[in-house]
């Protein structure tokens, strides 16, 4: 068996700089419950582990200036449950990020990884492109940042450039009446793999959706903003032919597989499903009455 | 029904292995360790048929670190043409399955095994081995390996005339069905499918052997019968039985999946070439890609009546899948489908189909549950098309005592009516339904359970308690139902009998456990060894008292003088006797070895709720009794146990289990995210009926528990389904994307919305 190095830098620059030099033989590990999966089954092999966990920047909760949040890449599940600001702001994003796993599996698994895993199927992703999320990514060449949803490129592949980290998200400040949720379907209740995912975005002004974003799951080969599907929300009471709408606007931006976790027909049917009760739970933690 | 002057059967006693299990001081397979021990692993077929032309072993013994490589070629040869039959496996496919010979049949085929220092350099050496094939075309589902150009697994393997994947055949002819039909008023004949399901025990196949220079040979390992494990081991290397000890390991689940061996005489041969203990433990995509799973089936069934619901016919052709080999078992699902009623004429048919999928194995009251989905639902909508309540119409053609049943007896007395009637009467099936899209489903189920070879040896200790030793791997709390019974006829405490499994090399043979045959079995021999040691404790007495042993009873664990005696002597104890054992004859206790008969069939009866999520097309299970007669309780914790397992089991294989098979042959879900066992958040609390008709032909009046509670549940859940939604669905799994592919071929129910 050959030998892993493991290295646990104390600071971003430090990290950056032992990255850069392993060039490209080094994985990132955060929580480790995608990384460590993908090594026991032969995929991975890695001769340098980097964890992340101990850089502050990767691991902190921030509120900015203008009210939103900053989270770290690295921030486990059961770590920002404990937060007392965030799942009021972003329950649908908290909710997502704990679908994943077993209580076991939250103590450890983190947004960033979920992002960068590069899996269609990453339950915190459709939750985090609706919330508008930015991801700041910092590399040899310096800092820049990225919306979530230009992130992913493929199946198990980013838009990260060579030596970039993936350091924090940036969550806009929320106006009054909004909220969030996300929705997947799995065949069982627990431990499964998202076949369609949907989170929803949106602001209430009266009874009358302001502002909406809508992500969407496990469809195509990358998590997808579904602007179409908004847009039939904004300037609407919700009512049901805007949800209609929306919810063929999701069906239509499919452009999944036939695979072992489901059907092209299924996906397509069950994701304008999902955007219905999505957005009927946002609504109503935005305060729909 | 137990009798209240019973102190220990029907008693909920605390599982001797219990407090080992949950504190994990349970010692399995995986857990074995020795000195000097090396691991091995196996090379297994990149393809899903191919003729091996050569394999050439030396870049892997090169590899530094390698110990020993063992293909075939190392093993004792079985040509063909000549049946070894073992239980209700044959050699020839045993020694084919363990490691390929002329052919790889699936994906995933044993071709090759390696021991090193460890498993890293044994599986690079595997990688070393080079193979040259001869690549076939393959057949993975039974249409394709039934069809005209089918490509052929076994040039050997006629069917007639010609050469053809079908192995065989099985008929049960009772009456005359054209006969039967013709008096029908009404006929529905429908045809269905269901995959292949795993075992799905959570413990992969494990073991560590080791073979001493003279060629005496010790096993450890997880497998439902450590006779079975020496008998094939001693078969496949050649080894005598009297130099193999197999030592049964705990086990983490069987369910019929551990009835054969895939790695013992591997490690065997590699332990022997190395002169190292070897071990072997396997992963959970080997479990899944080379280990028997249940078979898929497709079959028709057809079922005529008369108006007022008796039935006059019934007609069943199943086609089951074996695998790469022969051997579905199509005996339980021709045998069983039709067990349950009293039908005149009845005409049943069995196919054993070979396909390019790993050989199946037995799993729970194997093939029984395939009969039972077609059977079952016939039924149903014959009920419907009758106008009949669906438990009223199974209780009209209730078989009974003196029913001649297709599959050969007629019926002893049996309780299959009374699991009807109990479920008539249940609050569960008179608690109406409320919800929109749910809906109530039944269905019954057979199993013909199992007697067979048992030994047992009572031993009395020389402080007064009892070792109990068995033969027989307990998988479902074997162990504290012998001591419930055991405790009971010496009229002692339950926490003075200890149970023991014995080895090979320690209590007679043993056949392996299945065919729900542990208890019945196990209790027979257990009854006789107990009523010996007491026929010695009565003696002992009598010689102290120096009385005639026949005045001497036995009662509430004491010998008591009777008679004219009663009053000269006190009477003495267990404790007593056992201490003075050696002036009075020496160490007392006794053995007992039989070919145990007298297994009635066992019978049960569904009832299950749910409810569709119709635009998810998700099926949940609400609520589920299972209603079984199983002879006496003697532990009711580990009937119900039995019961809710093989429940859940069956609620599985209706919903969502299933093999799923690439372009390119190979299994696409080898592992448990993608082959979808119900979750403990999946189910409701799954409730039992338990009834008692105790079976005449057993001391305690066991029938066999562990097997019928899976065949009723497939056909149940789909036919609650369709009285949730109006749409019978005739394919399983119940999965969503099939559900909801069924209610968009349905445009009433679109309508009803």
């Amino acid at each position: 068996m050959s030998d892993i190095r493991y290295l646990a830098p104390q600071t971003l620059d430090d990290a950056i700089a032992q990255y850069a030099a392993a060039e490209g033989a080094a994985r990132i590990l955060a929580g480790g419950t995608d990384l460590l999966v993908q090594m026991r089954s032969g995929l991975l092999k890695p001769s340098t582990i980097l964890d992340v966990k101990k850089i502050p920047e990767l691991t902190a909760i921030e509120r900015t200036a203008d009210g939103g949040f900053k989270i770290g890449a690295a921030i486990s599940g059961a770590a920002l449950e404990e937060d007392p600001d965030f799942g009021k702001a972003w329950p649908g994003v908290l909710e997502a990020l704990n679908l994943i796993g077993s209580t076991q599996v939250q103590g450890r698994a983190s947004m960033g990884g979920n992002l960068c895993n590069g899996s269609p199927a990453g339950d915190a992703v459709p939750a985090l492109v609706a919330a508008g999320a930015v991801a700041t990514i910092k590399g040899p060449n310096g800092s820049r940042e990225l919306k979530v949803e230009d992130v992913p490129a493929g199946p198990g592949k980013t838009n990260l450039k060579p030596g970039e980290i993936l350091v924090s998200f940036t969550f806009p400040a929320r106006p009054k009446g909004s909220s969030d949720a996300y929705l997947r379907m799995i065949p069982r209740t627990e431990m499964d793999i998202a076949v369609v995912g949907v989170g929803v975005s949106l602001t209430l002004e009266g009874g009358t959706c302001t502002a909406a974003r809508v992500g969407l799951g496990a469809v195509a080969p990358t998590v997808l903003l579904v602007e179409d599907a908004a847009k039939a929300l904004i300037g609407s009471t919700l009512d049901d032919a805007a949800i209609e709408k929306a919810a063929a606007a999701c069906s239509a931006a499919c452009n999944p597989i036939d695979d072992k976790r489901g059907t092209i027909a299924y996906r397509t049917k069950v994701a304008g499903v999902l955007l219905k009760r999505t957005t009927a739970i946002a609504a109503e933690r935005a305060g729909r009455t | 029904m137990n009798d209240q002057s019973n102190k220990w059967i029907g008693k909920r006693t605390v599982r001797p292995d219990g407090a080992d299990k949950v504190t994990g001081r349970a010692a399995y397979a995986a857990d074995a360790t020795m000195p000097g021990m090396i691991w091995a692993k196996v090379l297994r077929s990149p393809h899903p048929h191919a003729t091996i032309k050569s394999i050439d072993t030396s870049k892997a013994e090169a590899l530094p670190g390698v110990k020993a490589v063992a293909t075939a070629a190392d093993f004792v040869d079985f040509p063909v043409d000549t049946p070894v039959p073992l239980g209700i496996q044959d050699m020839r496919w045993m020694s084919r399955n363990m490691l390929a010979k002329e052919k790889v049949l699936f994906h995933g085929h044993p071709i090759a095994a390696v021991a090193a220092i460890n498993e890293e350099i044994a599986a690079e050496a595997c990688a070393l081995i080079e193979v040259e094939y001869d690549v076939l075309p393959f057949a993975i589902e039974i249409d394709d390996a039934i069809a005209k150009d089918a490509p052929i697994l076994h040039d050997f393997m006629k069917f007639d005339g010609k050469p053809s994947n079908i192995a065989g055949t099985l008929e049960h002819t009772l009456g005359d069905v054209d006969a039967g039909f013709a008096e029908a008023d009404v006929v529905i004949e429908r045809s269905f499918t269901t995959k292949p399901v795993h075992q799905g025990y959570i413990e992969t196949h494990a073991c560590v052997v080791s073979v001493a220079p003279d060629n005496r040979t010790t096993i450890w390992s997880s497998s439902q019968g450590q006779f079975m494990v020496r008998a094939m081991t001693a078969y496949l290397t050649g080894i005598p039985q009297s130099n193999i000890k197999a030592i049964p390991a705990e086990i983490g689940g069987g369910f019929g999946g551990k009835t054969i061996v895939y790695l013992e005489p591997v490690a065997t041969i590699l332990s022997k070439k190395s002169g190292r203990p070897v071990k072997m433990v396997m992963t959970r995509e080997e479990v899944m890609r080379a280990t028997g799973p249940t078979s898929g089936s497709k079959s028709t069934v057809k079922i005529g009546a008369k108006k007022d619901g008796t039935i006059v016919a019934g007609q069943g052709t199943f086609y089951l899948q074996a695998g790469c080999l022969p051997g579905s078992p199509i005996r339980g699902a021709a045998g069983c489908a039709f067990a349950p009623y009293d039908i005149k004429n009845v005409h049943s048919f069995g196919y054993d189909v070979v396909s390019n999928r790993s050989k199946v194995a037995a799993y729970r009251a194997p093939g029984a549950p395939i009969g039972a989905f077609a059977v079952e639902s016939v039924l149903d909508e014959l009920a419907v098309e009758l106008g009949m309540d669906p438990l009223k119409l199974r209780l009209k053609n209730a078989a009974k005592e003196g029913t001649k049943a297709a599959h050969g007896p007629t019926y002893p007395r049996i309780g299959y009516a009374e699991t009807v009637e109990a479920a008539l009467k249940s609050e569960h099936y008179n608690t109406p339904l409320t919800g929109k899209f749910q809906g109530r489903g039944v269905a019954s189920g057979y199993w013909f359970n199992a007697g067979g070879e048992s030994s047992a040896q009572v031993n009395i200790t020389e402080d007064g308690n009892v070792v109990v030793t068995t033969g027989h791997p307990d998988i479902g709390g074997s162990r504290a139902s012998i001591a419930n019974i055991t405790a009971e006829l010496l009229g002692i405490n339950y926490d003075q009998v200890s149970v023991q499994i014995g080895d090979t090399a320690s209590i007679g043979y043993s056949n392996l456990t299945g065919g729900s045959r542990v208890l019945f079995a196990s209790a027979m021999v257990v009854t006789e060894s107990t009523e010996q040691v007491i026929e010695q404790l009565k003696g002992r007495a009598a010689k102290i008292w120096g009385i005639d042993p026949s005045q001497v009873v036995w009662e509430g664990g004491e010998a008591r003088p009777m008679g004219e005696h009663s009053a000269n002597f006190p009477s003495m104890s267990l404790e007593e006797l056992a201490a003075k054992a050696n002036a009075t004859g020496g160490p007392i206790g006794a053995g007992s070895q039989s070919n145990t008969v007298g297994a009635e069939g066992g019978f049960a009866t569904h009832v299950c709720d749910v409810e569709v999520d119709v635009d998810l097309g998700i099926v949940r299970v609400l609520r589920y009794t299972c209603f079984q007669d199983v002879g006496r309780a003697i532990h009711p914790s580990y009937v119900e146990g039995q019961l809710q397992g093989g429940v859940a089991q069956g609620i599985g294989w209706a919903l969502n289990e299933e093999y799923i098979y690439n372009k390119k042959g190979q299994v696409d879900n080898p592992g448990f995210l993608d082959y979808r066992m119900p979750v403990c958040s999946d189910l409701p609390m799954l409730d039992c009926g338990i009834i008692e008709i105790p079976n005449p032909k057993h001391p305690q009046g066991v029938r066999g528990v562990g097997e019928v509670p899976l065949v009723p549940g497939p056909a149940a859940v789909r036919n609650a389904v369709h009285d949730a939604l109006g749409i019978w669905i005739d394919d399983l799994p119940l999965s969503p994307p099939n559900v909801l592919a069924a209610i968009d071929a349905n445009s009433s129910l679109q309508a009803a919305e």
